[in-house]
């Protein structure tokens, strides 16, 4: 704080922190819209935790990838080892008996052990970590087909129990149709998701690791040169990529009760989506993980909202790809505008604002 | 062959070469007849020419990726996608004029061939333009673009099969090649004419390895990348031909599903960097054969069909490790050392 006299001096918002806030406002946008046309759906407290409560693993790998974003590299196994979790898990709880603590385990064993590969090829052998997480994504749908084919229900009584608590909040509720008064209820995965993203917004803001990461993904070069560890940084946010994997696929198999093959087929992809809509840029080095939330809310939101609509299931993805679209070219023109001269759009130059900066 | 002799085009050949011999020994210690070949009604069918037939799509889509990715640095990652619109609009266009000649053929191919270039333009405007990473430019056509296609068609996988484009995605009775080989040969031979003749390459290495530097030079990075991706968009369209032709009938949701990875994945066994800058064709389309020789061979090995992905994860991996520069150095090391010990000794 240099707040020397009675002038506060003002930071310069950073790039971040100003997608972060686009990617907030964009959302609330879209949330007051969903509110106007669907008043008695939107308006309750318990359809929004329940975009947290039935998304929770898709929120945690946005936050997985997001870090690894951050960093500057791509990590787009991260559908297929949850998927490869959530049949491990079905496999060891209802056919070999194994315990809920067990199957935890075992979920954070498979999504490190992810982490720990990809990391080491990507981050001390140098390759390219499309190529090494592309051969992860093979390799996590490949066992979870070698594992097993069928959908799996799992019917352990504590793992049932888990499954079915529900936290109630009395005081945060809803009367529905006939005035009957319902609590507010909000699944245990929700409490997961608020955990890790108030945990990792802080590490990344305040840990060694966070602020050497964000080094790394601006200019690795320069970040060699301050004396950061260039590799372990790297190694590391592929590890943590790969736990909240393995986590979020627990947390899958929470919600859903069932392991099945298709289980987070395609959702590297969408997550990555997410994560950009919420402010978090390709590039590395910019991004907030508290937009990561926001951008996976706002896409669930939009296809919550068209679902509500009734229109055509394909208008989603399509309206969805507008979105990402949108977004995209937001961020650019944000980016070049801010940046001045240096990162100047290279538009022709018969559109009058070509020349700026 | 004079090519090949060169010494940057040879290291460039090695990996991809010596990983495709290695399949082949594999494939003929599992049976020697793997190169045997057949004639069934007056075509060719056997193990190489249904590797040929079946990996056309791939390599024609991985030529496209190789030049995206010398210029912008990044992967296309919706070709798979913008192969199933342009096809559907293909499909369209020969369903609408309800005839069967060459004539209906050629412009539907041509419609096709627009819708290409459109998704080329949209996509290279996003990267040359807003400078967008490519990835993040083609998500936007990965997440909606099977949706179009599907309202293109109108309906789930409309039937194109007539007796014309039967034989273009099969075999032209007189002619023992099945026709796509002969389309994918010829595509390969007008890039390389292309290639030859223009400065495209030159100018795409040198905007990838450096773009100021390239703009200082007087060279417009702006139209070369646009340019690579207009290329890419024929590409996927001439993909897309090939595939709706092969199988007769538009499955919007599963036609060359998965194609890009596969893309991607031909280009860097070809020795190619993915992060831009110099690049050679041949590698990616050796690449690309190698993969579909990779699938085929863990067939023929009977592996289970659900082990097939980790199998390929682990050729993947491996492959890469080895040829890792960090691998590649120490491995130049040792031998090295190896080499240097004797000479001490008898010092």
């Amino acid at each position: 704080m240099q707040t020397t006299g009675t002038i506060k001096q003002r930071e310069k918002l950073s790039n971040s922190d100003l997608l972060l806030v686009i990617a907030a406002g964009i959302f609330a946008l879209m949330y007051g819209f969903a509110i106007l046309s669907y008043p008695r759906s939107f308006l309750q407290f318990q359809t929004f935790f329940d975009l947290f409560s039935l998304n929770a693993p898709f929120i945690i790998i946005t936050l997985g990838i997001s870090v690894v974003m951050i960093g500057g590299g791509i990590d787009i196994s991260v559908g297929s080892v949850m998927g490869l979790v959530t049949m491990s898990c079905a496999v060891l709880m209802e056919l070999h008996d194994g315990s809920v603590g067990g199957a935890i385990l075992l979920a954070l064993a498979i999504g490190l052990a992810f982490g720990l590969l990809q990391g080491f090829l990507i981050a001390y052998l140098d390759i390219q970590p499309f190529i090494i997480t592309l051969a992860g994504l093979f390799l996590g749908a490949g066992l979870l087909t070698i594992i097993h084919k069928d959908p799996l229900n799992v019917t352990s009584p504590a793992f049932v129990a888990l499954r079915d608590y529900e936290i109630i909040v009395p005081w945060l509720g809803t009367t529905n149709r006939l005035g009957h008064f319902i609590p507010l209820q909000i699944k245990p995965g929700a409490i997961v998701v608020f955990v890790l993203v108030v945990v990792l917004v802080s590490m990344m803001k305040w840990s060694r690791f966070g602020r050497n990461l964000y080094a790394v993904g601006g200019n690795s070069q320069s970040a060699r040169m301050l004396g950061i560890n260039v590799k372990r940084t790297r190694f590391f946010s592929y590890v943590l990529c790969g736990v909240l994997a393995g986590s979020a696929g627990f947390v899958f198999v929470m919600t859903t009760g069932a392991g099945n093959v298709g289980n987070g087929a395609g959702m590297e992809m969408k997550a990555i989506a997410a994560a950009i809509i919420g402010g978090t840029m390709l590039n590395g080095g910019v991004g907030n993980l508290l937009g990561s939330p926001i951008g996976a809310l706002t896409l669930l939101t939009i296809n919550e909202l068209i679902r509500a609509a009734g229109v055509d299931s394909n208008l989603q993805a399509i309206i969805a790809g507008l979105l990402l679209y949108l977004f995209i070219v937001l961020q650019s023109a944000v980016v070049s505008l801010r940046g001045g001269s240096s990162f100047a759009l290279a538009l022709p130059a018969w559109i009058p604002f070509a020349r700026k900066g | 062959m004079a090519t090949l002799r060169t010494k940057h085009t040879a290291s460039h050949l090695i990996l991809p070469l010596s990983v495709l011999g290695l399949l082949i020994v594999i494939n003929l210690i599992k049976g020697a007849d793997y190169f045997s070949i057949s004639v069934i009604n007056g075509a060719l069918y056997g193990n190489i020419p249904n590797i040929l037939f079946g990996a056309s799509e791939l390599v024609i889509i991985s030529i496209g990726m190789t030049l995206v990715t010398a210029s912008s640095g990044g992967q296309d990652i919706s070709v798979g996608v913008a192969a199933t619109i342009a096809s559907a609009v293909f499909g369209q266009v020969l369903i609408a004029s309800n005839q069967d000649t060459v004539m209906t053929i050629v412009l539907a191919l041509l419609a096709s061939c627009g819708t290409g270039l459109l998704i080329g333009a949209f996509n290279g405007s996003l990267v040359a333009v807003f400078k967008v990473q490519p990835m993040v430019a083609t998500l936007i056509l990965f997440t909606g673009g099977r949706s179009i296609a599907f309202l293109i068609d109108g309906k789930l996988s409309p039937v194109v099969g007539t007796k014309l484009t039967g034989q273009i995605g099969g075999v032209i009775p007189g002619v023992p090649i099945q026709t796509p080989i002969i389309l994918t040969f010829v595509f390969i031979g007008l890039i390389a004419l292309v290639l030859k003749l223009t400065n495209l390459k030159l100018y795409a290495e040198s905007v990838g390895i450096n773009e100021k530097a390239a703009r200082l030079n007087g060279i417009n990075p702006v139209s070369v990348k646009f340019l690579t991706f207009l290329i890419m968009g024929i590409c996927t369209s001439v993909a897309g031909f090939i595939a709706i032709t092969k199988a007769g009938r538009h499955d919007s949701v599963n036609l060359l599903k998965f194609i890009e990875l596969d893309a991607i994945l031909a280009v860097a066994i070809g020795s190619n960097v993915l992060s831009g800058g110099k690049f050679s064709i041949t590698g990616s389309v050796i690449g690309a054969y190698t993969i579909e020789v990779l699938n085929r061979t863990l067939l023929r090995l009977e592996v289970n069909t659900e082990a097939i992905k980790a199998f390929k994860a682990v050729f993947i991996i491996v492959l890469m490790a080895v040829s890792s520069p960090v691998v590649r150095e120490f491995a130049r090391k040792t031998v090295e050392r190896i080499r240097t010990k004797p000479a001490k000794q008898e010092v």
